[in-house]
């Protein structure tokens, strides 16, 4: 896994399976083991947000010298996520399992589209852009 | 090197007008198709050639399925594939008057044998879909990395094509414009372009994103991506000649029909490995529009059996055996997935819209934006699921026993469409709700 295509691309998969282990548990009306599979959820999405935003996006601009381009709109699409974050920990707050599942499932059409963008595009567009640093970009990327 | 921002920009949405037009009329000529069916009962299930029968086909074909999937391609095209369709609202007005115009017209044409009925109804059909075709395809021309599913659309729109040809040709030649003398093998060549070309491939292409996104499957083959779609409209395009050559006596009937083993193959491997897909999802919890898809993939096995059954000489001449292949190619194969696929389309759309505008406004906290299952509620969508498949049952045995069926049937089909209805207007009028207080919301900052 030594470009970024290849490591995000498995962090979103990471991301993808906790999501769903979290949505079985609560679906199930287990909030004991759904409650905290959520939080692992929503801390492995914004340990993969922060990676993006603190290094690879802004190295990504200096590159390239656009700010307002694909980077931005990826994190217009973080900011709307984080909202429903804030909403679907709300719920697990007050164990309201009808609010929570209508919100993750309004959460997964917004993140499985937000993935195709970056696997499909901006991550190939990083990868040449970076050639040279690509595995220094990582380890800062880790390193976060 | 060349960046292709349009393709990630989000505000390339059409307005929320463009597609819910289209989703909100659709259900209305579904219940038209029930009424036909309630007032002829088993006239509209005796023969396929009965004047009700090809009104309660187009219907469906035209006013229920060409609708939907019309309005949901002007929406996903610029969000798929970052390429808004020309003077989309324009295109959205002509098209959707002069589709419902023209579907309505055919179908009071062919009931009432009124010919200058079905000549208003080639001349508005014709127009609505060529305006509509023209609109699309500049959009897919733009494309410029189409992926899979760009690629399939294409080969679909080309097949819309071809089938609205001989829509047009058939048409002419049943309403006496023109003489015409192969108009029954002509006009399965039309509806074979039109059920496994338009609708079939649209269906194809789309399943290559949502099956992976809705429920978290392994993605498809990359083979099978690359190939299929060409596979199918290859053998299309071979299968129609042979067909016409069998209808003018210059070949065998064995030959269109061992050669149609192909595409039958093909539609049986996609939907095998579509319902391998699922079975193989990561998300664990099942939904309303998984079970839809499934019923469309089983549909296309069901299909595939009663055409084999067909190849036996005897059976092919029963009038029941191409009743019963319509009723699962129409309302088993694409209703089913086309109307699962709204459950997911309205309310995330409604959704976004109106995220969007709150985040535009800064209004969080202020105003609550309901989520998808507050936009519909799965119990309600279930409801409708349940008529759907109660439908499809009823059709199915109303093939064989019409004279006691088929109202039965008829009957619920209206409750299904009526549902469909229902549950699209819930959502449309909590969107308007929450519209409207984000709108007092901005009036009063
Ligand atoms: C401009 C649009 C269209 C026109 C004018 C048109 C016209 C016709 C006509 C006149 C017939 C009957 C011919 C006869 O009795 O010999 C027919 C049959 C049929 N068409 Fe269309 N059509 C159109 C679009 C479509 C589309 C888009 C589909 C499918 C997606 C479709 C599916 C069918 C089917 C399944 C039949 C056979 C009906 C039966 O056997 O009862 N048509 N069409």
């Amino acid at each position: 896994m030594s470009n970024i295509t290849d490591t995000m691309s498995a962090d979103h998969h990471r991301c993808d399976d906790i999501f769903s282990e979290a949505e079985a548990l609560i679906s199930k009306g287990d909030w004991e083991q759904g409650g905290p599979k959520y939080k692992e959820f929503q801390e492995a999405m914004e340990k993969h947000f922060a990676m993006e935003e603190e290094v690879l996006f802004p190295t990504f601009e200096q590159r390239t010298g656009q700010t307002m381009g694909p980077t931005q709109v990826m994190r217009m699409e973080h900011s709307q996520m984080r909202q429903l974050f804030a909403e679907m920990a709300e719920s697990v707050e007050q164990r309201d399992q009808e609010k929570y599942l209508g919100q993750s499932e309004t959460l997964l059409m917004v993140m499985q589209q937000h993935n195709a963008k970056e696997e499909q595009i901006l991550y190939h567009m990083a990868d040449q852009v970076l050639s040279g640093e690509v595995s220094e970009v990582l380890e800062r990327m880790e390193a976060v | 090197m060349q960046v292709n921002r349009s393709s990630l920009s989000l505000d390339q949405a059409p307005p929320i007008s463009v597609p819910f037009r289209f989703f909100l009329t659709a259900p209305v000529f579904g219940l038209l198709a029930a009424l036909l069916l309630l007032i002829y009962g088993p006239e509209a299930l005796s023969t396929r050639w009965a004047p009700a029968t090809l009104a309660l086909t187009h219907l469906i074909t035209l006013g229920f399925l060409g609708l939907i999937m019309c309005g949901a391609m002007m929406q996903m095209l610029p969000v798929l594939a970052g390429s808004p369709v020309p003077s989309v609202e324009w295109v959205t007005a002509v098209v959707h008057l002069l589709l419902s115009i023209g579907v309505l017209a055919l179908a009071a044409g062919f009931l009432l044998g009124a010919n200058a009925l079905l000549h208003l109804a080639l001349a508005a059909l014709g127009g609505g879909f060529l305006v509509f075709i023209a609109a699309v395809a500049i959009a897919l021309k733009r494309i410029q990395a189409p992926n899979a599913t760009i690629n399939g659309m294409r080969l679909a729109v080309l097949a819309l094509f071809i089938t609205v040809m001989l829509g047009l040709t058939v048409g002419a030649g049943f309403s006496g414009m023109i003489s015409l003398g192969l108009l029954i093998p002509l006009t399965d060549v039309h509806l074979g372009w039109g059920l496994l070309g338009w609708v079939g491939l649209l269906v194809i292409s789309v399943a290559y994103q949502v099956v992976p996104m809705f429920q978290l499957t392994p993605e498809y083959p990359a083979r099978l991506t690359r190939l299929l779609a060409w596979a199918l409209f290859g053998a299309l395009m071979i299968w129609a000649p042979l067909y016409l050559a069998w209808g003018s006596g210059g070949l065998p009937r064995l030959a269109p029909d061992v050669w149609m083993l192909a595409p039958a193959a093909a539609y049986g491997l996609f939907a095998g490995v579509t319902l391998w897909l699922q079975q193989n999802r990561r998300r664990r919890v099942s939904d309303i529009t998984l079970l839809f898809w499934r019923t469309g993939m089983v549909a296309i096995a069901v299909c595939l059996l009663i055409w084999l059954w067909g190849l036996i000489p005897a059976e092919a001449y029963r009038p029941a055996w191409p009743l019963l292949l319509g009723v699962w190619l129409l309302f088993g194969m694409a209703v089913s997935v086309v109307n699962g696929m709204l459950y997911k389309i309205v309310p995330f759309l409604a959704w976004f819209h109106l995220q969007s505008r709150q985040v535009a406004l800064m209004s969080m906290g202020k105003v609550k934006v309901p989520n998808m299952k507050e936009l519909i509620p799965d119990r309600l969508a279930q409801r409708q699921l349940y008529a759907h498949l109660a439908t499809l049952i009823l059709l199915t045995l109303a093939v064989f026993w019409p004279g006691f069926l088929a109202r039965i049937a008829g009957l619920s089909l209206g409750v299904s469409c009526i549902l469909l209805l229902l549950n699209m207007l819930q959502a449309t009028r909590r969107y308007r709700q929450v519209n409207q207080e984000l709108s007092e919301f901005a009036a009063s900052r």
